[in-house]
């Protein structure tokens, strides 16, 4: 055994069992052996569990992006930019000090124990040096950021309110949830404190050797403490040894059954998330698997359960939550978490686990119709979401198990009844498609009968809705203005089925699909340019059309630019509102805010916006569907937002015939008819043509 | 020379309406040709009835115990009964509920051709009728080959004084020709509807809602026109079988009959069994998109357009008095 | 209980109706069918008796829409378990033809009700369930809002007017023409009137069309006289409301 002073002599470097007897290092190995077969065995009932979802493929083009989000922790700085920095110190924090600890058992466990080869071991000398002061200023991060954390769970800000928005607080308990965050951020403190407290003791146990000024913080506290003498120090510093191992121990034992978890499956999961989950929705599972609520998952929709940190973002963000309807997208991760726990056998000592309600299914039953027909799958969760939870699909997938056993929402029903019958969700004749067409003076050409540049497909609401319909006019008349050789399908148009799919009726979407696949098919054209966003982003991610789709303020942006149509001449400010679906959906912010500008206007921004932006309350089928139970509607909430902004700011520009139509309600049922107009970008270009004063 | 024979119909202890309009329309018929005008009346305690029927010629009575309620089976069977013994070739009945057990079989049992949804008959230059088809859109005249014929005749197709009086009113008894208790019919009661919900027939404004509202949702914003206006909200007949609304806001045939002082229409588009329930409020005033939609035959004003739009300029406007 | 829903498909009611050239009946080329709304209660009902009481449902489907095979999925979709298609392409037929027809499938069939819908836009010649009653001999109640199987018979619900209604027991079998069924039609996911496409449930029966008498002779159709009492307001929704606040304010109201 080496003596204390021996140890302070040598080379750079330190004794791991310093001063420990066979037993000492026996009870440390048992306990390293067992704290890691707990961890293992907990990540394999995971992997089980995991096992047992349905096969989905893993797109590995993610892996890079993902690989820099997890090193810049950029999804996590993207909505709080503290919470962002206090997470990247403790991560760096967390993986210097785990590689610190994997490089001390390479070089004792492996090389000089288990190979007997002290001779290779090379943890001393200035490697040790450059070791120390790189694990000890890393370590000052690492607390620092977990003390902010910290803060932040006592100022706790609503997103980590962990109340529920669909029950009674009396019906439910969560104190596991808060005992759980606690416990993980205690343990980490804990193991950091008592890795600085250890060092200090160590140092001035072994007399302050030169050589360990490196640990800049250990030699600190080593001064701090040296009132203790060498002897006082080195019990102190057996006390601290044994304390750190332990709480590493119960660290590791209870990363798999705790929030701890997210450590790994989060990085896993930022690895094969796929960003165009909602774009593109996935097939449906397969109807007979839905009574077995694990294999009616994918293994991907299993690891986001597992993935969930509850932080609350998703919640924050959800315009269903905030209205007040019965969905929480963290709560339902949350509860399938449990559902799915609970199947696989897992004891979740922290949540409620599973009780069968309603139909006994998970659709209906341990999840509410309720809960699942209020998303308007907006995507504002998936944009929130840190770790790579893909919520819209499940809830779609959800939907559908609901259609299935025509648990249909009434308006839906109605809906789905007219579309099935005529094409469209009005009710009307299909013949009735182009009959806005009479307002104009020139006529449109028929795509069926001629060829044409650009195809015109315009959604239900451009066609029937009368608020939309005078949009569509004025876009009909921009195109005619501006020489573009265009046509539309008459009433060979039927509803895109953008919506119809996210409300969980596939069969729909699917005969809506083919029926316009069918009336493009013998349509001679080069682009299509749609005025709906929504069934823009089905014909571009869903159709499988091999010609570009545009939104018509991307048409409309390039007749600007290129000269065809020369607005300008308006003043005032505007306001814009990002649709989800060209938006977050089809990531296009610039197109219409170039057009805005164009016109002469001011533009202001609303804190929502882009990537940001807060939905209207109609996307997912939601504008068919009661919203009479709400206490505040999305689209109301968006227009006092808008206001807020002062009393400048005239007009609230879109561009999606469903938001002239939830926003012009809006601002009657807000009481804010004269102080701000709704006007779509189509309309302000049209007025900045004829240079019509304004402001 | 052709007798008209009329359906009567009675239910609470007094004949309907529509069996004076249908007397009344028999009465034209049959002076046309020369004929009489004999009308039936069923039921346990009718005889009493029989006197009110001032403008039939004959009234054929069946006044019967076993047929206190009205047994669809049993009542065919006697009205065909009395038909037959009259030897009129001509029937005019109720297009109603209880009417429309007795038309049919009518026809079945006595080989006559039938002919519904009928606003107006015709004898002279051959048996013939209009009609109502395809929920009132369409009107169509049809001619009947042969000498006689059933016509199930809408209710309000023509004026009820006419058959209150003008007839020889000689009530004739008639022993029940059948056996009710051998029939496979047996009533068990008749179930009136429970109060609590607002009495729609007791209003003086309405705020009615069709099949254009799209979405109970809606049925709140037409709920609100209604409070501006201190009424209520009634609704045809597809609204009530959706069940956004009660029962009892149902107006139309088989719903309550109606006389506000304002009938305000929203999306009705008026089918034959609706306007039976509204036609003699004191003001309609009508909204659809479909300038076709028969509601604008009986409403007194009329816009064609979206009512979703007009709706709130509607509260705007109201609310502010 | 065994139950056998007759359907009929009539034309689309939000189709704007136009006539033919010789004005004596619909322009029918163009026309969209649907499912007879009453008879969709019908089903809806029968299918309510099946879940409650068992036994089966078997839907008749007669009309020559092209639409009549989809709609007879779609009540296979829904729970029936046979469906039976009448004829092909049988034109337009009366009431009294459409009974004649039905009545010879049934004597194939073995039932402890028949239920249609109360009554069709396009029924000018009577009711199709009474008709059938009266063919077959049976006791019949129509304009019917609910139904619960006893043993051997069945108590039936028939709405007057007013919400007044009256219960009946009716010795099976017998015929219901369905005014509402108790809840409104269920909704069934198109992906299950596909497979229900593939489960060859569905059967077609040649039928013998009677020869049409000619007793009810439709000689002119025209659309119905609308706006012909009503003063019909111009202009926009802004307008339209002054002008009726107007009206209403004049009847003494608002």
């Amino acid at each position: 055994m080496p003596t204390l002073l021996a140890a302070a002599e040598g080379t750079p470097s330190r004794e791991v069992f310093l001063n420990f007897g066979n037993g000492s290092v026996l009870t440390f190995y048992l306990l390293t052996l067992f704290a890691t077969l707990v961890f293992l065995s907990g990540f394999l009932f995971r992997i089980r569990k995991y096992a047992r979802g349905r096969s989905r493929p893993i797109r590995w083009r993610q892996l890079e992006r993902a690989l820099v989000q997890i090193a810049t922790q950029r999804t996590v700085a993207k909505r709080d930019r503290a919470v962002g920095l206090a997470h990247f110190f403790v991560f760096w924090g967390f993986l210097v000090l785990l590689g610190a600890t994997t490089i001390i058992a390479i070089d004792e466990d492996v090389i000089g124990v288990f190979l007997d080869r002290p001779d290779l071991q090379f943890w001393r000398g200035t490697f040790y040096q450059v070791y120390s002061l790189v694990v000890d200023v890393f370590s000052i991060g690492f607390i620092v950021g977990l003390l902010y954390l910290w803060r932040r769970r006592i100022r706790r800000p609503d997103r980590l309110d962990y109340r529920r928005v669909d029950r009674n607080p009396d019906d439910y308990d969560r104190t596991g949830y808060t005992v759980d965050d606690r416990a993980f951020l205690w343990a980490l403190l804990f193991l950091a404190a008592s890795g600085f407290l250890l060092e200090g003791f160590r140092i001035a146990a072994t007399d302050f050797p030169p050589f360990e000024v490196y640990s800049v913080a250990g030699w600190a506290i080593g001064r701090a403490v040296s009132f203790l003498g060498t002897e006082g120090a080195e019990t102190a510093r057996v006390i601290t040894w044994w304390a750190h191992s332990g709480a590493a121990f119960l660290l590791i034992a209870f990363i798999p059954y705790s929030k701890a978890m997210h450590i790994v499956v989060d990085v896993v999961n930022l690895m094969v998330t796929d960003p165009d989950s909602a774009r593109a929705l996935p097939a449906p599972a397969p109807a007979a698997l839905g009574d077995d609520p694990l294999s009616f998952f994918t293994w991907k929709e299993l690891l986001d359960f597992d993935a969930c940190t509850k932080c609350g973002r998703c919640h924050e963000v959800c315009p269903a939550r905030a209205s007040g309807a019965p969905l929480s997208p963290r709560d339902l991760i949350l509860d399938l978490r449990e559902l799915a726990d609970s199947n696989a056998g897992i004891d979740l000592w922290y949540g409620a686990g599973a009780e069968p309600r309603g139909n006994g299914k998970v659709a209906g039953g341990f999840i509410a119709a309720d809960t699942l027909w209020a998303c308007t799958t907006c995507m504002a969760c998936i944009e929130a979401c840190p770790v790579g939870i893909e919520h819209v699909s499940t809830i779609v997938q959800l939907r559908r198990q609901l259609v299935e056993v025509g648990d249909v929402e009434p308006g839906l029903q109605n809906a789905f009844q007219s579309l099935s019958r005529g094409g469209n969700s009005f009710g009307k004749s299909a013949k009735q498609r182009a009959r806005w067409t009479k307002d104009l003076e020139q006529e449109i050409k028929d795509a069926r009968s001629e060829p044409v540049e650009y195809l015109w497909f315009l959604g239900d609401h451009a066609s029937f809705d009368p608020r939309a319909m005078s949009v569509t006019v004025s876009v009909a008349r921009l195109l005619q203005g501006a020489g573009v050789d265009f046509g539309i399908l008459y009433e060979a148009e039927v509803n895109s089925g953008n919506d119809v799919r996210r409300a969980g009726e596939e069969g729909l979407f699917e005969m809506l699909r083919d029926q316009n696949l069918e009336a493009l098919a013998g349509v001679s054209y080069q682009t299509i340019v749609t005025t709906d966003p929504h069934s823009l982003n089905t014909l571009r991610h869903e159709y499988d059309l091999d010609r570009p789709v545009l939104h018509y303020t991307e048409l409309l942006g390039s007749l600007v630019a290129d000269g065809a149509l020369r607005p300008g001449g308006l003043e005032g400010i505007a306001t814009y509102h990002d649709p989800c679906y060209l938006g977050r959906y089809q990531e296009e912010y610039e197109a219409p805010r170039r057009l805005i500008r164009a016109t002469g206007l001011e533009l202001h921004e609303m804190g929502r916006c882009r990537e940001n932006s807060f939905c209207c309350g109609a996307g997912g089928g939601r504008i068919w569907m009661d919203d009479s139970g709400l206490d505040e509607r999305p689209s109301e909430n968006r227009i006092r937002e808008a206001v807020a902004l002062g009393d400048d700011v005239r007009f609230f520009v879109v561009a999606c015939p469903k938001d002239m139509v939830m926003y012009t309600d809006a601002v009657k049922t807000t009481g804010n008819e004269g102080k701000i107009e709704v006007v779509d970008v189509a309309q302000l270009l049209e007025r900045a043509l004829e240079g019509v004063a304004v402001g | 020379m052709t007798d008209v024979f009329v359906v009567g119909e009675h239910l609470q202890d007094a004949v309907t309406e529509v069996t004076f309009e249908l007397i009344g329309m028999a009465r034209e018929l049959a002076a046309a040709s020369g004929g009489q005008v004999i009308a039936g009346l069923v039921g346990s305690g009718v005889t009493g009835l029989a006197a009110t029927l001032g403008g039939a010629d004959r009234i054929l009575v069946v006044d019967d115990a076993a047929l206190e309620l009205f047994n669809p089976e049993a009542h065919a069977a006697v009205f065909a009964s009395l038909l037959s013994g009259t030897g009129a070739s001509v029937a005019l009945v109720p297009y109603t509920s209880t009417g429309m057990e007795i038309s049919s079989h009518l026809s079945e049992s006595a080989n006559r051709p039938l002919v519904s949804f009928c606003t107006s008959v015709k004898i002279e230059g051959g048996l013939g009728a209009t009609c109502r088809l395809y929920a009132g859109k369409i009107e169509a005249d049809v001619e009947i080959a042969g000498d006689g014929a059933i016509f199930a005749v809408l209710s309000g197709s023509s004026p009820a004084a006419a058959g209150r009086s003008g007839g020889g009113a000689v009530v004739e008894q008639t022993a029940n020709p059948i056996d009710p208790s051998a029939l496979g019919t047996s009533p068990v009661g008749l179930i009136l509807p429970e109060g609590g919900d607002v009495d729609i027939t007791a209003q003086d404004v309405l705020v009615v809602v069709g099949r254009g509202i799209a979405s109970a949702d809606n049925i709140q914003e037409a709920q609100a026109l209604a409070d501006a206006l201190g009424g209520a909200v009634a609704a045809s007949r597809p609204i009530i079988d959706q069940g956004w609304l009660p029962k009892s806001r149902q107006v139309g045939k088989s719903g309550l009959t109606v006389k506000p002082k304002v009938y305000l229409s929203l999306g009705v588009s008026g089918a034959p069994e609706h306007l039976e329930g509204m036609k003699d409020a004191e003001t309609i005033i009508a909204v659809n998109s479909d300038p076709q939609a028969p509601i604008f035959g009986v409403a007194h004003y009329g816009w064609v357009g979206d009512l979703f739009d007009l709706l709130p300029e509607l509260v705007d406007r109201l609310d502010g008095s | 209980m065994n139950s056998v829903v007759l359907l009929r498909p009539v034309p689309d009611p939000v189709e704007e109706l136009e006539l033919n050239g010789d004005g004596t009946d619909l322009d029918r080329d163009y026309l969209g069918y649907v499912l007879n709304e009453f008879d969709d209660h019908a089903l809806e009902e029968a299918l309510l008796v099946k879940e409650e009481s068992g036994g089966s449902v078997t839907v008749l489907g007669l009309g020559s829409a092209d639409e009549m095979e989809q709609m007879l999925y779609t009540a296979l979709a829904k729970g029936a378990d046979r469906a039976i298609k009448l004829g092909d392409d049988v034109g337009h037929l009366s009431v009294r033809a459409q009974a004649d027809v039905f009545a010879a499938a049934l004597a194939n069939l073995s039932y402890d009700l028949i239920l249609t819908g109360v009554q069709a836009a396009d029924e000018l010649d009577g009711q199709l369930g009474m008709r059938v009653a009266a063919k077959l001999g049976l006791p019949h109640v129509s304009v019917a809002v609910g139904v619960v199987a006893g043993e051997g018979s069945v108590r039936v619900t028939k709405e007057f007017w007013a919400g007044i209604t009256a219960q009946y027991d009716l010795r099976m079998p017998a015929v219901l023409g369905v005014q509402a069924a108790r809840q409104a039609p269920r909704y069934v996911a198109v992906s299950l009137i596909r497979q229900a496409q593939q489960s060859g449930n569905l059967s077609e029966e040649d039928i013998e069309v009677p020869a049409d008498p000619g007793e009810v002779k439709i000689v002119a159709v025209r659309m119905a006289e609308s706006g012909s009492g009503a003063e019909m307001i111009t202009g926009d929704e802004a307008a339209a409301a002054e002008r009726i606040v107007e009206i209403i304010r004049s009847a003494g109201k608002g």
